[in-house]
């Protein structure tokens, strides 16, 4: 992987702050985005802006094809056998949300559970916890290990046959740990076989190949933003045999097959989810996205990934009063580092870092409760992408060794 | 650079102020969650005055510099002159511009005390 040239397509690296170039660590809140992307979501606007799936005319009929050949696009990558499985919402948080209003609509009833987990982002979690009540399901979630990893072990005790709906992140966005996705499905459809399965992919799609289908699960979401796409698109996978579960989401134009005084006739999957003109350029630069991601190859993507975490670790052992959440073997996890530094609160590292435009993330990252359960009120972290290169791990050390001098 | 004066981070160090009190009229507690940032305060009034402050918490230099700085400024003023404060004040104390983000990290300690002041008046009526 020639990360040089790679860096040459993020017109944003190219930009000074106080003279000193960016130091971009915060790539698991947003990435940065390839100029290929930003020109082809420029080509709509351009060269065929229209309406989708309502023109009879050409550029309408070019848009719908662009539009409509993301879904394809989107449909290989992830290893979906239908391109009908993908529905493009805002992000993963419209993803998971579309799927809870559905579900709890459509498919929960009184005295069901629905499983989460506590080291989920927010998104993952409010949404059961605020619903559940209001439709008198049971909510109930998975804790984690010392490690910072989900405590499969006492998956079992809180997994019941009751268990109608059970989610859970395939990365964490916090701890980084990659979770066993495909055992983890089995053991829940062995305690719940109707159970409806949803992975958020949010942090485990830029980084690695994702089989939705060998997976097992009913549901994928992620978004196209931390995936060099454009801000406003996510995806929602839902697989065929199970999207019948589902009641609709949003009511509108584009879902319609027919509207009556007294009723109404709707479109199939996945039209049925995706209500109103969608951000249809951004779709198509999302494709772009993806294409560029494929020709890099997602095992490089993830070889680049797991030596930059083993050089970030190299450098962390010399720090005893730095601790890091999350397993320390860099191929169990992700390309995030969350870390905490004794004495110093994660703002003062984030700002100090700043001075020279290195960017962190600091706070909790939409991980409160997986905050809580370690014990800590907050965290610094950084984490990674294929335009991250070691110099950059060097330049963050040095920022570090001031943080501590300020503070010394 | 500014931000991390040497009075800031003396204050951070050694916060004055940082305990508890015997004697008090009102304990508030406060924070901005998302950060990770709590301050509580007990606080002492007397004849419409600020007779004593005491501050715990956890968080960032700025806001236990800030409310540091603050309640050894606010000690046996009057309850009407620190609820006529506004966070321009306490910004004073920091001697340059902060972010956006920053802001409430400094203005934290302000709004727990005025909170504090509005409910210790209910108390002693
Ligand atoms: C694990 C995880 N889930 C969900 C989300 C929410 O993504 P979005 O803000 O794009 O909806 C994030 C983003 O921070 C995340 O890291």
């Amino acid at each position: 992987m020639d990360v040089t040239s790679i860096r040459k397509d993020f017109p944003q690296l190219t930009r000074f702050i106080r003279n000193k170039p960016i130091v971009y660590l915060d790539s698991a809140a947003t990435s940065l985005k390839p100029i290929q992307v930003l020109e082809k979501e420029d080509e709509y606007y351009k060269k065929y802006c229209a309406n989708i799936f309502r023109g009879i005319y050409d550029i309408s009929e070019e848009a719908t094809a662009e539009y409509e050949a993301v879904r394809e696009i989107t449909k290989n990558f992830f290893h979906s056998n239908d391109a009908n499985e993908i529905i493009f919402t805002r992000n993963t948080t419209e993803s998971l949300n579309l799927l809870a209003y559905s579900l709890y609509r459509g498919y929960l009833h009184k005295g069901d559970e629905v499983v989460s987990t506590i080291l989920e982002h927010h998104s993952n979690f409010v949404p059961w916890q605020q619903l559940s009540p209001e439709y008198g399901v049971v909510f109930n979630y998975i804790g984690v290990t010392n490690e910072g990893e989900l405590d499969v072990q006492s998956l079992s005790k809180v997994v019941t046959a009751k268990t109608k709906v059970f989610t859970f992140t395939a990365v964490s966005n916090v701890s980084g740990a990659i979770a066993d996705v495909y055992d983890i499905v089995k053991r829940v459809r062995k305690i719940s076989p109707s159970c409806f399965i949803i992975v958020d992919a949010a942090q485990a799609a830029p980084h690695m190949e994702i089989h939705v289908s060998g997976w097992g699960a009913d549901a994928v979401a992620c978004s196209s933003h931390k995936m060099l796409g454009p801000t406003g698109i996510g995806v929602l996978w839902v697989s065929a045999r199970s999207s019948g579960h589902l009641k609709p989401f949003l009511y509108g134009g584009e879902m319609i097959k027919a509207v009556y005084k007294d009723r109404s006739e709707f479109k199939e999957m996945p039209h049925l989810f995706e209500a109103g003109t969608p951000h249809i350029a951004g779709v198509i630069g999302f494709g772009k996205a993806i294409e560029y991601l494929e020709k890099i190859g997602m095992e490089k993507i993830r070889r680049h990934e797991v030596d930059i975490l083993s050089y970030a670790f190299s450098k962390f052992s010399k720090y005893k009063d730095i601790t890091i959440i999350g397993p320390k073997d860099p191929r169990k996890r992700g390309g995030v580092i969350a870390f905490t530094v004794k004495g110093i609160h994660s703002h003062d590292v984030a700002q100090i870092l700043n001075e020279d435009n290195i960017c962190i993330r600091a706070g909790n990252h939409c991980a409160m409760p997986f905050h809580t359960a370690l014990n800590i009120p907050s965290s610094a972290r950084i984490s990674f992408y294929i335009y991250t290169t070691r110099d950059d791990i060097d330049t963050f050390f040095r920022g570090i060794d001031r943080v501590k001098k300020v503070f010394s | 650079m500014d931000l991390y004066r040497e009075i800031v981070l003396d204050h951070y160090k050694h916060p004055r102020n940082f305990g508890n009190l015997a004697k008090k009229t009102i304990t508030i507690e406060d924070g901005n969650v998302t950060c990770g940032d709590t301050i509580e305060m007990d606080v002492l009034m007397k004849n419409g005055m600020v007779e004593d402050i005491a501050f715990r918490g956890i968080g960032c230099a700025i806001s236990i510099s800030s409310a540091s700085m603050l309640t050894e400024e606010m000690k046996g003023k009057s309850v009407n002159e620190v609820m006529a404060l506004s966070a321009d004040h306490v910004f004073k104390y920091f001697g340059t511009t902060l972010t956006p983000s920053r802001t409430k990290c400094a203005v934290l300690s302000l709004e727990v005390l005025q909170k504090a002041l509005v409910q210790g008046k209910e108390r002693l009526k």
